[in-house]
């Protein structure tokens, strides 16, 4: 397999991607090209290790045990905190929440800030290329609260119109919650300004993250976010674990999401005094081995250097841009001048389901449908679009083997 | 192309995706419904002209892909002229051959053309691709009055 596009000495993808058992798969006789990273992605041997050591030395419940495998098992739990902390630098571990994912991130939001300010006549701004997890928690608190929904609305390149969010906001705006990187289009949106905006009038941010930590370098305090949600599973690590990040005062006045064991500090039948931060938030044992894994998922993303991945895929997305539209009757949607490295796009006359049978017999997993952003699929009035998505172990060769897929499907539908 | 990916893609499959018959809406039908694949966001319109229980006229409108266009195309051209428990039948035997149950070498005199779909039975994820149609011509001569949907 040919090599990377930057400095081998620098980075280093034939190595990287033998960090990857599963890439070694082979799908109808063909070698897996896996470009569906943007639905999650492929674990390094280290993360898989993380879950068979965890179950093999350590496992017992957290916090609550004084023998010595719930110390061991707690202290690695606390310790995978502190790398996400670190990681997405934000100013303590009390800040960071696990979650089951950036889905439930949000939810924790709507359901206890949400219900605690919303009233009736409210808005929530959110955008037009929201993934349905940060539609639908609002719609949910929103119907209660009798509060509305305010979208900011999109150019066809597929950028945020930050003129027209500047119009939403207004005293009744209690919340915004957006993307940061769009998961059908791959546009990095100008999130610092829309912070700084909503700022100004002291309205809370959350960012859905899920699609930029794997991408970006992030930084919690230089972005001044409220709120960001994402995932472990897009990150190289785990399903079902979850980051929720928010800022201490937020959070310190929250109410609890769940009520249960290990968020209480004491219960009698009258009262409960409610754990302090970050527990008050994770009732009932957690995913203490996905907690375990995404911290040494986070260990590999550092080894390689978030910095260098944003590089490379950077190029990888340039090459894939050249490459597709070099095709006739192919029409990239999302078209940012600032995209991370995820390419969407729709063929005349053959619809996305049928490229994506067509790809799987050639070893190439992408993914096809609306990629739960319906409002979005509507805006570019598409019923879907095929996605393929790249992470730090694909390949230009791949991307020569996507491109090489697409025609042959298209001889097929002549 | 991969023997399993052409038995799906059979070449009648692919001209009734590029012509599809009976592509309009009948102004005089008597019969109608919506259907709607909230996985691929597929939607298809059936249209139904029918007296004396026989379906003098049938047609469909929407966007899907070609497993979905394929059949629904095929359908109209087989229920022309067929009384409405025939349909049925026909559409109790059709369901049958693309899940599979009609086993490795089933009779196919009564399914006629749409033996093109046995492939589809090696794509689980494509059977609601083809059976969209025919639940929507289902729920018209049903008079089920809501949009129906293959979840």
């Amino acid at each position: 397999m040919k090599s990377g596009i930057i400095n081998k000495t620098i980075y280093d993808v034939d190595k990287i991607r033998k960090d990857f058992p599963i890439l070694e798969s082979m799908i109808h006789g063909k070698p897996l090209c896996y470009l569906d990273n943007a639905a999650t992605t492929q674990k390094p041997k280290s993360v898989i290790a993380s879950d068979v050591n965890y179950y093999t030395h350590l496992n017992s419940n957290i916090h609550r045990g004084v023998h010595s495998l719930s110390e061991a098992a707690t202290k690695a739990y606390e310790d995978a905190r502190i790398r996400v902390q670190k990681f997405i630098n934000a100013s303590s571990e009390k800040e960071i929440i696990f979650t089951r994912g950036t889905t439930e991130s949000i939810n924790l939001v709507a359901q206890t800030l949400g219900r605690s300010i919303l009233k009736e006549g409210d808005e929530i701004i959110i955008s037009t290329m929201e993934h349905h997890s940060n539609i639908v928690p609002w719609q949910l608190i929103a119907a209660e609260k009798k509060a509305k929904i305010k979208i900011i609305p999109i150019i066809d390149k597929g950028d945020l119109i930050l003129d027209e969010y500047r119009k939403l906001l207004s005293p009744k705006t209690k919340i915004v919650s957006v993307v940061y990187v769009s998961n059908s289009l791959g546009t990095i949106n100008d999130v610092e300004t829309i912070i700084s905006l909503a700022h100004k009038q002291n309205i809370p941010v959350l960012l859905d993250a899920a699609q930029a930590v794997n991408h970006l370098p992030v930084d919690v305090q230089k972005l001044d976010c409220d709120f960001l949600a994402f995932s472990g599973h897009k990150l190289y690590g785990p399903t079902g674990i979850g980051v929720l990040y928010g800022k201490s005062h937020y959070l310190e006045s929250m109410p609890p999401y769940q009520g249960g064991g290990d968020m209480i500090s004491k219960v009698t039948f009258e009262e409960t005094t409610f754990n302090s931060l970050p527990y008050k938030f994770e009732a009932g044992t957690s995913n203490i081995a996905g907690t375990i894994g995404l911290g040494a998922a986070i260990d590999y993303v550092n080894t390689i250097g978030i910095n260098n991945i944003a590089a490379y895929e950077h190029k990888l997305l340039e090459y894939a841009t050249e490459e597709l539209l070099k095709i006739n009757g192919l029409r990239i949607i999302g078209q940012s001048d600032n995209k991370c490295s995820l390419i969407s796009f729709v063929l005349d006359n053959i619809h996305p389901h049928d490229v994506g049978t067509f790809l799987d017999f050639e070893g190439i997993a992408i993914r096809t449908g609306h990629h739960c952003t319906q409002p979005l699929m509507d805006r570019f009035g598409v019923p879907a679009t095929s996605r393929a998505s790249f992470g730090l172990y694909n390949t230009k060769y791949e991307v020569d083997i996507l491109a090489a897929g697409i025609k042959k499907i298209i001889e097929v539908f002549k | 192309m991969d023997s399993e990916l052409r038995e799906l893609y059979q070449q009648v499959i692919l001209d009734h995706n590029k012509s599809p018959r009976n592509f309009k809406k009948l102004e005089n039908a008597n019969f109608e419904a919506e259907g709607y694949n909230p996985l691929c966001g597929d939607r298809i319109d059936i249209f139904l002209v029918v007296e004396d229980d026989i379906i003098k006229d049938i047609s469909f409108q929407g966007s899907g892909c070609a497993i979905s266009k394929a059949s629904a195309s095929l359908m109209t051209h087989m229920l022309k002229g067929k009384s409405r428990k025939e349909a049925e039948e026909l559409f109790v035997k059709f369901h049958d051959l693309i899940t599979g149950k009609l086993g490795d070498n089933p009779s196919l005199d009564e399914l006629g053309k749409l033996a093109v779909f046995a492939g589809v039975k090696e794509f689980p994820a494509r059977v609601k691709c083809a059976s969209l149609a025919w639940h929507t011509m289902h729920s018209a001569l049903n008079k089920e009055e809501k949009v129906i949907s293959t979840e």
